[in-house]
């Protein structure tokens, strides 16, 4: 992935700044529960939401089974339309493609569709060193891109940021990548969406390689699918002549009729709109008519190594709708920085682990950033279980034994043996009962507990006592 | 009616007043209730951090200790949740059965013996945190507050944002001290928000961390477990 995120601190250090911004937590609080009370009532309004749901699963389970299959079909689809397709193992190899295509065009420049598979391989920057300037044209990338920032959410990237925030990017930033914000600019919607449209627009009409990722690929006839909502995208994939993808390989669905069912459960999950505003679909290229060059960059970067893991597998189901981080408590006070990866929240935390592996520090934190609450399992479109999968990759990381681990497992051990000897365990908590004086509500430098929770005060007995009196109680009157 | 009582191993050190309440009130129902003393803790800390293998004894020990009986209630919905949803991942088909056979407090009362109106007493307002295992992974649903409804005396408030997490998570409270506290703050704030004396809840370790920052703060407000507030009679009051 990106390079930006190597070196990230683990998840509890970073998460312990954004709790204490007031300001983020206001934003985060607000955006979160204002898209997740809108996708609750936008759900409810199908009936047979929950079939779409084990559909959408079910297909996805299917072609990820035979996914090389599937690929091999796309493949040919796509070749036979007129386009190209390439493969890369990992984001190295990606890049490269993708700078060399643009470089055979002789352009240094490339205009944006917002894509999570670009931001996860760190195009932008693998293609700045190569002398080619690659402008973001969604607007919350936008915002991102000029305030030298990194998303924090999968679908509304600069949710982190109020509109007085973006208003002074704009005005402080526009310039130097391009058409400035106008004068007077204030922090009203209306004038922030148009100062942005202009900002683009020349963009767009200059523009000779556009690149974009996809929301799916249709396997049958190779066709490629953008879901957006601003039009922008679209811009991108008809007015240069050539168009660049970079997909993940776990993108491809069989067939038309299965994109259906994705049709219907995507806007409602993510952006809560009965229908989304802008589907873009094109399969090859055609003769006057948008792109002229088509080229597929087909994705692995770790997606077969997930593949392989039984349990794990079902994070690639995604179709990143970003329900889950809307209702992630977790995400709602740590927001989406804190989690290193350009895949934030609950899916953040059991994807990057997978497709990046648990060496580092930031990735052997995440699979714990997490309550298991459950809520994002509840919301989930195409029903990822993530707490199951959470939990597994802490086993993962216990068995790794990383800092702290070996001694957490030393514990569990020894808990584990006082439970499994009801005499040892019935003894200690007679001698913390009788001790319980000695343990102070607050513990100096106890720590995590500690800082912001009183300890609760030990019972002079422990229930098993108790019973055996209240035992004896009855059988002495015969009840 | 023969039940056998999976106590928690947090309530049997920690808070031994709610397992004694629900002995009063299964036994005042007429459910001869039992306590197997071979029990101790169901694994789910243990689970829950990643040590599967440091689970396995504890699993086995829990379906030897409750070998025989027809209901196993436990006053804890995570406790019943780890049963139910992973003992038969984690055993063999004893632990399966088991899984089959144990049963939350309320859903015991409700779908078992078949009551809502348990015969209490407890004039107080109260707010319920329902939390999130009992919520999602055994859809408890009504029943807590339909038992709550039926206690007389008892005002119940409608607490904001009931469904969110408490932040309490087992261990992630001390990994995620930080996000979890302010979660907890949160909930503190919203329940206080509701002006209810006592914040009532089904699952004690989330009263605890609940709790510990209510403690701290030292807001208006007093954590009670369910089963306190329904063993509580006119007669016999609770607290
Ligand atoms: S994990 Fe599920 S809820 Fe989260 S972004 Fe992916 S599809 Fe949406």
């Amino acid at each position: 992935m990106s390079g930006t995120y190597l070196g990230m601190p683990a998840f509890p250090v970073a998460a312990k700044e954004a709790v204490g911004n007031e300001t983020l937590r206001g934003n985060l609080r607000h955006a979160t529960h204002t898209i997740r009370d809108k996708r609750a009532k936008a759900v409810a309004e199908l009936d047979d939401w929950a079939l779409l749901r084990e559909a959408g699963k079910r297909i996805k389970d299917h072609t990820l089974r035979h996914l090389d299959r599937y690929l091999v079909r796309l493949e040919e689809s796509v070749t036979a339309a007129g386009g190209v397709v390439h493969w890369a193992a990992d984001a190295d190899e990606a890049n490269r493609i993708v700078a060399e295509l643009v470089k055979a065009t002789g352009e240094t420049e490339v205009v944006k569709v917002k894509s999570m598979a670009t931001q996860e391989i760190g195009l932008n920057e693998a293609l700045e060193a190569e002398g080619i300037s690659a402008y973001e044209t969604d607007l919350a990338e936008l915002i991102v891109q000029l305030g030298d920032d990194r998303p924090s959410h999968i679908l509304v990237p600069a949710i982190h940021r109020n509109r007085g925030e973006i208003r002074d990017i704009f005005r402080d930033r526009m310039g130097a990548w391009g058409r400035p914000a106008p004068d007077g600019l204030s922090d009203t919607p209306g004038e922030l969406a148009e100062a942005a449209r202009l900002h683009l627009r020349e963009k767009f009409l200059r523009a000779k390689v556009g690149i974009s990722g996809a929301n799916f690929m249709v396997a049958e006839t190779g066709t490629l699918v953008v879901f957006e909502s601003e039009g922008n995208g679209r811009m991108c994939l008809t007015l240069p002549e050539t168009l660049i993808s970079v997909v993940g390989i776990e993108k491809v669905v069989p067939s038309w009729r299965d994109l259906e069912v994705f049709l219907q459960t995507l806007p409602r999950s993510s952006t809560a709109e009965r229908m989304n505003p802008y589907t873009s679909m094109w399969t090859g290229t055609h003769d006057a008519d948008g792109p002229s060059t088509f080229h597929l960059v087909l994705l692995d970067n770790g997606r077969t190594n997930t593949l392989a893991d039984e349990v794990g597998r079902q994070a690639l189901r995604c179709i990143r709708c970003s329900a889950c981080l809307n209702v992630c408590p977790v995400y709602e006070r740590a927001g989406g920085h804190a989690y290193g990866s350009v895949y934030p929240g609950p899916i953040g935390a059991i994807l990057s682990p997978q497709l990046r592996g648990i060496q580092s520090e930031i990735d052997a934190s995440l699979p714990y950033a997490s309550s298991l609450c459950g809520a994002c399992y509840d919301v989930c479109p195409v029903a990822i279980d993530i707490p199951e999968v959470l939990v597994h990759l802490r086993e993962r990381v216990a068995d790794q034994g990383g800092k702290g681990h070996r001694l957490e497992k030393a514990a569990m051990k020894a808990a584990g043996w006082v439970f499994d000897h009801p005499r040892v365990m019935a003894a200690g908590e007679r001698a913390a009962s009788k001790t319980r004086r000695l343990h102070p509500s607050k513990l100096p430098g106890a720590g995590a507990w500690t800082d912001s929770r009183d300890l609760p005060e030990l019972p002079p007995e422990s229930f098993r006592d108790w019973w055996k009196k209240h035992h004896n109680d009855r059988k002495d009157t015969g009840t | 009616m023969r039940a056998a009582l999976f106590v928690t191993c947090v309530n049997d050190a920690v808070y031994p007043a709610t397992g004694i309440a629900t002995v009063r009130l299964l036994e005042r129902l007429g459910v001869d209730v039992d306590f197997p003393e071979a029990q101790t803790c169901c694994g789910q800390p243990q689970f829950n951090t990643g040590y599967r293998r440091e689970t396995e004894p504890l699993v086995r020990r829990m379906t030897r200790a409750f070998e025989g009986y027809d209901y196993v209630v436990t006053p804890s919905g995570s406790c019943a949740a780890m049963v139910r949803h992973h003992y038969p991942k984690i055993g063999d088909e004893a632990a399966a059965s088991l899984a089959a056979r144990t049963y939350e407090l309320t859903e015991f009362l409700v779908d078992v013996v078949g009551v809502t109106d348990v015969g209490a007493h407890f004039p107080h307002t109260v707010t319920y945190h329902p939390s999130c295992h009992g919520l999602r992974l055994l859809g408890l649903g009504e029943r807590p507050r339909k038992l709550l409804e039926s206690v007389r005396g008892l005002e119940l408030r409608e607490l904001p944002g009931a469904d969110e997490c408490c932040g309490f998570g087992g261990t992630f409270a001390v990994k995620n001290s930080d996000v979890s506290a302010a979660m907890g703050q949160d909930k503190v704030s919203n329940a206080v928000s509701t002006g209810a004396e006592v914040l009532c809840g089904a699952d004690n370790s989330c009263l605890m961390h609940i709790g510990g920052i209510v403690s701290r703060e030292g807001a208006p407000l007093r954590p009670v477990h369910l089963a306190e507030i329904l063993a509580s009679t006119e007669e016999e009051p609770w607290s």
